[in-house]
Parts: C-alpha cells; structure tokens; sequence
C-alpha cells in the first residue's frame, strides 16, 4: 500500500510469533498474500510473502534488532503500491518509495532510522493544472484528461487510472491544485485527482505490444555502432566487479536520448548513488539542454540497507517507468544489479527454508526475471499514445562467470548483450564492452532507422568494422606464436587498422567533456575515416609502400584524436583530407 | 530482566533456551555457568517460548544448568575520545592495563545505514607515499579500499605503511594535520605474533596514541570474530561524526571474519550458498563495508582498508568476489612480484580504485595525474602481454616498438613500483617518475595523453637514452 492516505479497510490485527532477521511470523493475523503490514510496536513496514493456517510469513523493509513476539501487527489490507503523480521526477526513492531527503528531514539526522513513513510525492504540494478535455466530453480509463507542467523538460499528463470506469466529464477546471485535490468528476460518480496509486507487482494494462524500430541512442559508439538497443528493447550488461558496469549504466543514464530515465541503484554502493545525485543536477540533456535531474527518478537502496525493500525496488521502478510509459513517453530504466535483487530473493527464500533451485536460488527466479523484463517493451497505450520502456540490467555474476544462474536466465530473455570483460578493464581499454563475445538482436530491425538518419551506408561500414576487428582477433592466435613482423604485409596493415578502431573509436572517455558523449553521425563518421584510411593505405600497398611508411604518415596518429575533438565534422573533414593526401605522396 | 535455567540444547557455538516471556530479535544475553564464569551472546532467532543463543566466547563450560540473563537490548559500543591510545579485546574490554573506560555514550553497534541523500561523495586525495597507489589507484577520504593478498604476502607492511604515511597534502601547509587524524584497527583471528608485530610498530611510530586497537586473536572464539569489526566501526563513527576525526579504519583478515559467519551458519543449520558461505554473506559484508563515507555538514570521514587473504590467491572466491563488489576497488597483492623482491609487491593491472577519477586532477593532485596513469596502465600491460611472447619467440624477433614496453615494463615494476615500506614519496615524486618512465617511449605512442602536457613533462633526451641502451 502507499503512505498516501490511512486505509479504511483494516482488517484484524495479528501478534509476532518469531523474529529471524528481516523475516517475522505473526499469528491470527487476518491477510491476503502480499498485502502490506506494519509490524511491532515501532509499526515497521513489510508485506505477507506466505500464510500457512493461522501462521503468516512477512518480510520486513526495516532492520529488526529489537522486535520481539508478543508485539503486535496491523494489516492495511492493501498491496505495495506506489504513489504516482507529479513530483516523482527530481526525486530520490528508498526501494519502498519513501522520498529519501524527506527522511532526512524528518528524522533529523544523517543515518535511516526506523518506522518512518512518508508518501511518495508531496502532498502539500499544489501544481498548474491545464485540462485537455472539456465537460461533456466521454473519457476511457487511461485517457488524458490534462497537462501538469511537472519540470523543465517533462510535462506530466494527468490520466484517468487505469481501474476506473469512465464515463462522460461532468465537471473539469483548471487551476492550481494539490495532488490529492479533484481535478475531475465524472457522470459514473468518480472524482478524479492527479494522484494514482498502483500495485508495484502488477503491470500497468497496455493496448498492444508493438516490435521497436527506432533505437535509444546512447551516446557511446560501442553500443549505437555496433550493439544498438531499440526503444522498448532490453539489454543485460554482465561483467565482473571492476569492469565497469556502474560507469556504463550512469552513462546510458546520462546521454540515452530517453524522455524519463528511471535509475535503480539496487543494493550497491552508497557512494555511487550520492555521486548519481551530485552530478546530475549540474548536467545538461544533450537533446534538450535541461539539466539531466529534471527527467530523472532515482531508486537508491544501497547494500547495507534493509534486504527486504531490495527485492522491492526494481517492482518499484518498473511501476514508475510503466507510469510515465502511459503518458507516451520513452522511458529508460537502468537496473544496477539485478544479482543483488536475485540474491535478496534467495535470502528471503533461504530465510523461509524453500527448497533451493540452483546455487541457492529460489526455483521461480527465471520466472521473476522473465516476468520483470517482459514489462519492457514498444507499446499502444489505452488512451491511443504510444510510449516504451527500455530495461537495461546490469548482472554482476560471482567471479566474473557467465554461466551462473542469473546471467543465464537473463540472457534466455533479453535481446542485446553487452559483455564486460575484465581483461579489457585492466588494460584501460573503457567502456569494457568485449566486442567478440557481444550481440544485439535489434540489429536488422534498426538498419532502416540508420540508413534514413544517420548514413546510407552505414550498416554496411560497420559490417566492415566487425570483418576486420574479427580478422585481427584471428590474426593474433598467430601473432601470439610468430610475432608480428613474420606476418605478410597486409595482414599487418590489419593489426594497424584494427588497432584504430579498437583504441580510436570503440574506447571512449566517460571522463573527457567531449568525448563522453558521441552522437550517432559522429560514431558514424569516425570510423568512416578510419575506413578511409584503410582504403588508401590498402592502396598504396599495392603499389609497393612499406607499411612501415605508410603508418608513419603525420596524420594517422590524429585518428585517435578524433573522439575528443570538439569540432568534429571539421576535424574530420580535413584528417580525411591529409590522410588521402599524405598517403598518395608516397607513391 | 528475569533469569532462566532453561537450556535445552547446546551445539557448537549456539545455545537454545526456553523463555516465558518475548525476548528481541539480537538482544544481548550473559550466561553464567555453574563455575561463575560469565559469557556473552545475541539472540539470533526468537520465537515464541524458545530463543536460539549465539555465544561469543563459544560455549565451552555452558551446561543445562547455566543461567541465562537478557539485558533487554543489543548490543552496545560505549563510545568516548578517550578510547584513543587504548588497546581492546575482540568485544570491547581494555587488555593494556590502562584505566576503566568512562563512556560519553553507549551505540548500537549494528549501526544504522547512512541515507544515501545525506553523504557528501569521496574526493579528497590521501596522499599514502606508495607510487602504485597514488599514481594508479588513488585512495580518496571516505573511501573503502581494500587489499587483496594472499598467505604469506606482505599485506601487514603495506597497511602499516599506510597507516604511518597517509596525509592530505593541502593540510601541511595549514600545520594542523596529524590532530585530527585517527587510526582504528580490527584484528579478526590473527596470530599473536602477528599482533605483536602491528603493537611494535605503532609504539615505535608513536600511531598508538591515536589509534585504538581492537584485538580478535587466532586463539579467541571464532564468534566472537563476528562482533570485533562492528565494535571497531562503531568507535569510528563515532570519532569521525561526532567529533571531526578522519578516520582510518584497518581490517584484518576478513576472511577469518567469514569463517566465523560461515562457522555459525552451518551450527544453525541453514542453507549453504557457495562454498558453504551463508547466503546472506553480501548482506553481511556490505553492513560493514559501506559504513565507510562521508556525510553532508560533518567534518570527519570514515576511511576503511580491510585486508583478505584469498584462499589460494583466487579472486573469484566468494570472499574476494563479494567484497570486490561492495567496496570501491581493490590493491591486489601478487606473488610473482613478492618472489622478485618488489616491495610492495602490488601488481596495478587487477588494482582498481573507483574514487580516483574524482579525486585526482588540477587542484587535486596535478593535471597530468588522470592521462600519466590511464597511458602507464596501457602501456604496463602491453609490456605483460610481450613477455609472453618472449618466452616463445625471444627479444631478438620482437620489433623496436616491442622492446620498448618490454623495457618499460621492466622498469615500471624496478623503479615506480618497487619502493621499500620506509620510503615515503610525495605525489610530485611519484609523478615525474611515471614521465621518467613514459619518456621512454616513442611519444606517438602516448595516445591517452593531452599534446599539451606531453609537450609539457616529455623529456625528449630520455627517449634518445634509452634507444641508445637498448641498442
């Protein structure tokens, strides 16, 4: 249930029989599975996860030092729900939707103490609402009624929720309004106000599920070059720890040309997401050139905060995404790590003495995920618009080994994989994304996309990237043997170009002003001139230049200068230039 | 607060007792055996009528008749300034002697989590004078940082190192550093000898009078093992947000402090996860893990540097492979290096320090730091991957460009990483050294550095040098 409104429907009250860390018993307790309960004399928040007869099993969101049996529980008789409306973007969530800085305030210090409880938007809060519909006219569940200018760059569309009846508007004003105040009634009685509320376990009803054409640009030319995910597709992003995961996932949630960015930072670092929140601000959308925060909604439940709400937070964040989905907007939502919700779900499941699947895992974990990524997708709303949500998980698998459970069975489901690879972390070689081991099925449905906005051509320059990137990986077994100066000529002309592409254009500075973010003609262009360069040098080979000479040549090396020059399309109109000219003089 | 005869069960570190009354979840319990010997434990598991015990001290002496007291709440730190200087047992109780401890206040040891919104994000530099960590992986305030060795390696040289060296460069030049600076150490299971080792050198150093030191011995209960860093953390907090220290918090070893939790997870009969680790280890680890940081409008910081040993060097091993996904990177000690008589022996490649982008660069270090390292890092691996091929082909097959890195390498790990534990170097030190080295390459192959600052720091005779040598 939300925080929002004191329920009516409370139902009998159970007493804790047993405590064993965020898992607690309760007898007589009268609940339906799922349901939200407030637990011991300091009203702790949890939900029922198993009725045996008059035992009920409840995980708890909050640390339980302290709670004994004999205390009370109180049912609420409603499911965990979030509360959705204008005032979730610019925030910064606890998995169970508690507005992090609000429990600052209101419990006066730096550290999260217990039986707090605030909504998830502000209450108080009144906000310029514009209706789209006039009295008179008949509205569906799900249809817009009218606009709320929620921050700079994201207007909030106030909707009929999507479990009432509908019916003709027989009153509708705009104005200012707080979130719990009737903007609208309807002839069928109901009153409708810009809050919602929503079962987080339960997806939002769409019209249909559509196949995506258009890709989420990320900014990053490994992914857009070479591994695109569409809008609405699903990645997976595993790699061992150090391989760069957490920098990946902030830099899709920074550049992805996604109208909300819902960022879950499930059960990592508590630094990483205070650098998520002091970044933010200061940086602008790219497309829009608002500040990043003001289409963003964060999801922070660290590792060392309750176990319980870790298994919530993704429910909590794909609830929200799917909101906003509703509204027609492409929304992208970064999960980092989607291991540690597993992990929360085989502590709770050992907690309960299930019977472990494999590894320890509860036996429904492939069907969690699955259910989880199949919330994604392209999608014909109820009320006509057409919106996406982009799931993109990062899997942190124990000891960097892809077959373990929880890679596998997201693998079975997502359609673009990017593998981290901690060789190249070492190296420096960012982002780590292994090109061989790779995929994105999104591939072919996107070319036309590409081929209309970016360059004609372009599929097939990046199928030439791939042909030589795998020659030189063939090439190495060799060099690996004989060294490189026993190979013929052009096979080390190869290496050389490979090495561009590979130093030049897929590594990308996440740090570097410029280079952090790289649009898609820019991604295409640069490896056209790398392109350009083979070609001549290829040429000139043949008329029998050294390669010596040939990747001498001034201006080869300013190929790796390419990312990071702000001028781009002139810079590299004039690389291309001396590079054709400079090679030509050799022969 | 009632007392009980009602032991029903006693097995390995765990003691059930039946109760008429609720007791809470983690609650700390005394038990007295016949002998009147008094041991300490927690309420690990409470249901009606029966509690489940875990004793810290083991349960050696306990039988069914032992009284059994609940003191009605956890368990507690007492806190104060004045536990500077001392020296404690694995729970908490003075061992040098000294006087009775008079506490400003008594903290949950649990501790609460820090509210993600309330900290203020890592990016002070400390400066340890180790190269290969200023240089490459960069240890900023707030920051957990945690080494990765192996039996037998010098881990304990390098923390003490740290310990003796570690500043903040801006604040020498206000002189007031070192008053606010404070060691805290927790020693989970090591050898006596071990211990003596670490005592002799903070007394030698004059550290003790700002360090406390919390001492788990191989010998003391393994329980008990499970207590000693949340004690240790919780007087860090402590000094840090409450009265403005920064603090350096040393762990050592955290695998035995695994053992332990394996230790009481197969007495409680659980469900083993990998290895016959508990399933809630990452939990577990976390907990004490991220109470390192910074918080928003408090003065100290929590620093923390846990050291784990890897059953047989291997990092993929539950140990090391959650910490590595909890803390902010790792130092990673490596056994080929200790056997040529690098000291210390700390091979950069697998080393990774999270925090470093942010705390390095103009007015932090030196604008040259982010570019000298991330071109070292490229070119120290390329040299690792030649002397490979060396092995096959020989030096003489190998192209000019090749014997280039495979001598940087070589002297890579010679000069910037070799240092001897005495030697202090400042980060000005560390960096001319890496352009010492650097210079030894063509400066085409400096791809990751600004044409700016290679025109800067490339020392153009030293490449010639070299070629020359190597000739």
């Amino acid at each position: 249930m939300s925080q929002a409104e004191e329920t009516e429907t409370v139902r009998e009250d159970g007493v804790i029989e047993s405590v064993s860390g965020p898992v607690v018993t309760a007898t007589d307790l009268d609940a339906r599975m799922n349901d939200v309960v407030y637990v011991g004399d300091e009203g702790l928040m949890g939900e029922v996860i198993e009725i045996e007869g008059n035992l009920t099993t409840i995980q708890v969101y909050e640390e339980t030092s302290g709670v004994g049996p004999g205390e009370p529980v109180e049912n609420t008789g409603e499911p965990l729900s979030v509360d959705l409306g204008p005032g979730m973007l610019d925030s910064i969530y606890d998995g169970v939707q508690r507005p992090l800085d609000v429990l600052e305030s209101k419990m006066g210090t730096a550290f999260l103490d217990r039986g707090v409880d605030a909504p998830g938007i502000d209450m108080e809060k009144t906000w310029e609402f514009t209706p789209t519909v006039s009295e008179g006219d008949d509205v569906e569940p799900g249809d817009i009624i009218g606009e709320v200018p929620e921050t700079e760059s994201i207007t909030h569309k106030v909707m009929v929720p999507p479990d009432y009846e509908g019916g003709e508007v027989t009153s509708i004003e705009a104005g200012n309004f707080t979130v719990e105040e009737t903007v609208a009634t309807l002839d069928s009685g109901e009153e409708i106000t810009m809050h919602q509320e929503w079962p987080v376990r339960q997806a939002r009803p769409a019209a249909e599920k559509e196949t995506p054409t258009v890709p989420l640009q990320s900014g990053q030319r490994v992914q857009d070059g070479l591994f695109p995910i569409a809008k609405g597709g699903t990645a997976a992003i595993p790699g061992p720890f150090g391989s760069g995961k957490t920098v990946t996932q902030h830099q899709l949630a920074k550049w992805s040309d996604a109208d909300i960015v819902v960022y879950v930072g499930c059960g990592e670092r508590g630094n990483e997401m205070t650098e998520v929140i002091e970044d933010f601000p200061e940086l602008e959308d790219p497309m829009t050139g608002k500040p990043l925060m003001s289409r963003t909604c964060l999801i922070a439940n660290t590792s060392n905060m309750p176990v319980a709400a870790r298994e919530s937070c993704i429910y909590t964040g794909i609830t929200i995404a799917e909101y906003f989905r509703d509204m027609g907007y492409d929304v992208a939502l970064m999960a980092d790590s989607t291991s540690r919700w597993a992990e929360a779900m085989r502590e709770i499941s050992s907690r309960l003495e299930e019977m472990p699947g494999e590894e320890g895992y509860p036996a429904y974990l492939a069907a969690a995920l699955s259910e989880f990524y199949e919330r994604a997708g392209l999608f014909q709303n109820i009320n006509g618009t057409q919106g996406s949500v982009s799931v993109i998980g990062a899997v942190s698998p124990p000891g960097g080994d892809f077959s373990e459970p929880v890679t596998q069975n997201t693998l079975r489901i997502v359609k673009t994989f990017w593998a981290l690879d901690a060789d190249l972390a070492e190296r420096r070689h960012f982002p780590s994304i292994n090109w061989n081991e790779s995929y994105s099925l999104y591939r072919q449905q996107l070319d036309p996309w590409f081929r209309e906005n970016v360059a004609e051509d372009f599929p097939e320059v990046r199928q030439w990237g791939i042909d030589v990137l795998d020659e030189e990986d063939e090439l190495q077994e060799i060099v690996q043997l004989v060294g490189k100066d026993a190979l013929p000529e052009d096979q080390q002309l190869t290496l050389e170009v490979a090495r561009y592409i590979r130093e030049a254009w897929l590594q990308q500075n996440a740090f570097h002003d410029v280079d952090t973010y790289c649009e898609p003609k820019k991604t295409y262009r640069m490896l056209k001139a790398i392109k350009t360069f083979n070609d001549e040098a290829f040429e000139a080979l043949d008329a029998g230049v050294p390669v010596d000479e040939i990747v001498d040549v001034d201006a080869v090396p300013r190929l790796n200068r390419m990312g990071t020059a702000e001028e781009w399309n002139e810079f590299i109109d004039e690389l291309e230039d001396d590079l054709k000219e400079q090679i030509r003089e050799l022969y | 607060m009632k007392e009980y005869q009602t032991i029903t069960e006693i097995s390995g570190p765990l003691v059930f007792a039946e109760v008429d009354e609720p007791v809470g979840y983690d609650e700390i319990v005394e038990i007295e055996t016949q002998e009147g010997e008094t041991l300490r434990g927690q309420v690990l598991e409470s249901s009606e009528g029966i509690v489940s015990i875990q004793v810290f001290e083991g349960t050696g002496g306990i039988d069914r008749n032992a009284s059994v007291r609940f003191l009605g709440e956890t368990m507690k730190m007492p806190v104060t300034e004045d536990l500077l200087g001392r020296v404690l047992d694995g729970s908490g109780n003075p061992i040098d002697g000294g006087p009775e401890i008079v506490p400003d206040e008594r903290r949950d040891i649990v501790g609460a989590a820090i509210n993600p919104y309330s900290r203020e994000y890592p990016e002070e530099f400390i400066q340890t004078g180790v190269s290969a960590i200023d240089g490459m992986n960069t240890l900023v305030r707030g920051q957990k940082l945690p080494i990765f060795s192996g039996s037998g390696l010098p881990h304990n040289d390098l923390s003490l190192q740290i310990a003796r060296q570690a500043t903040v460069p801006e604040e020498e030049g206000e002189g007031e550093e070192g008053s606010e600076f404070a060691v805290i150490f927790g020693a989970m299971g090591i050898t006596q000898e071990e211990a003596n080792e670490f005592m002799a050198d903070f007394e030698r150093t004059g550290a003790l009078e700002r360090s406390v030191v919390f001492m788990n011995l191989a010998d003391d209960p393994a329980v008990e093992r499970t207590v000693t860093p949340r004690l240790a953390l919780t007087t860090a907090e402590y000094l840090a947000f409450e009265k403005g220290y920064h603090v350096l918090v040393i762990l050592t070893d955290i695998t035995n402090y695994c053992e332990a939790l394996r230790e009481i997870g197969a007495a409680r009969e659980e469900v083993p996860g990998r290895r016959g680790y508990p399933g809630y280890m990452y939990t577990d680890l976390a907990q004490l893990y991220e109470r390192a940081g910074r918080i928003k409008g408090r003065e100290g910081s929590v620093t923390q540097i846990p050291i784990l040993t890897m059953p047989g060097d291997d990092d993929t091993h539950p140990i090391p492979d959650l910490t590595g996904y909890i803390t902010e990177g790792q130092i990673v000690m490596d056994r080929d290096l200790n056997s040529q008589g690098i000291e210390p022996p700390i091979n950069v490649l697998p080393s990774l320090s999270r925090l470093m982008d942010d705390g390095i660069g103009e007015g932090l270090t030196r604008a040259d730091h982010a570019d000298v390292s991330d071109q070292m890092y490229a070119a120290y691996a390329e040299g690792e991957d030649l002397r490979d091929l060396v092995n096959i082909v020989g030096r003489e097959a190998l192209s000019e460009r090749d014997n280039k890195y495979l001598d940087f390498a070589d002297r890579f790990e010679e000069e910037f990483v070799q240092q001897g534990y005495e030697t202090n170097r400042s980060i000005d030190e560390t960096l001319e050294l890496g352009w010492d080295l650097l210079s030894m390459l063509p400066k085409e192959e400096l791809n990751r550095v600004d044409e700016d600052l290679i025109a800067e720091h490339y020392r153009e005779d030293e490449g010639e040098q070299v070629e020359a040598t190597a000739d």
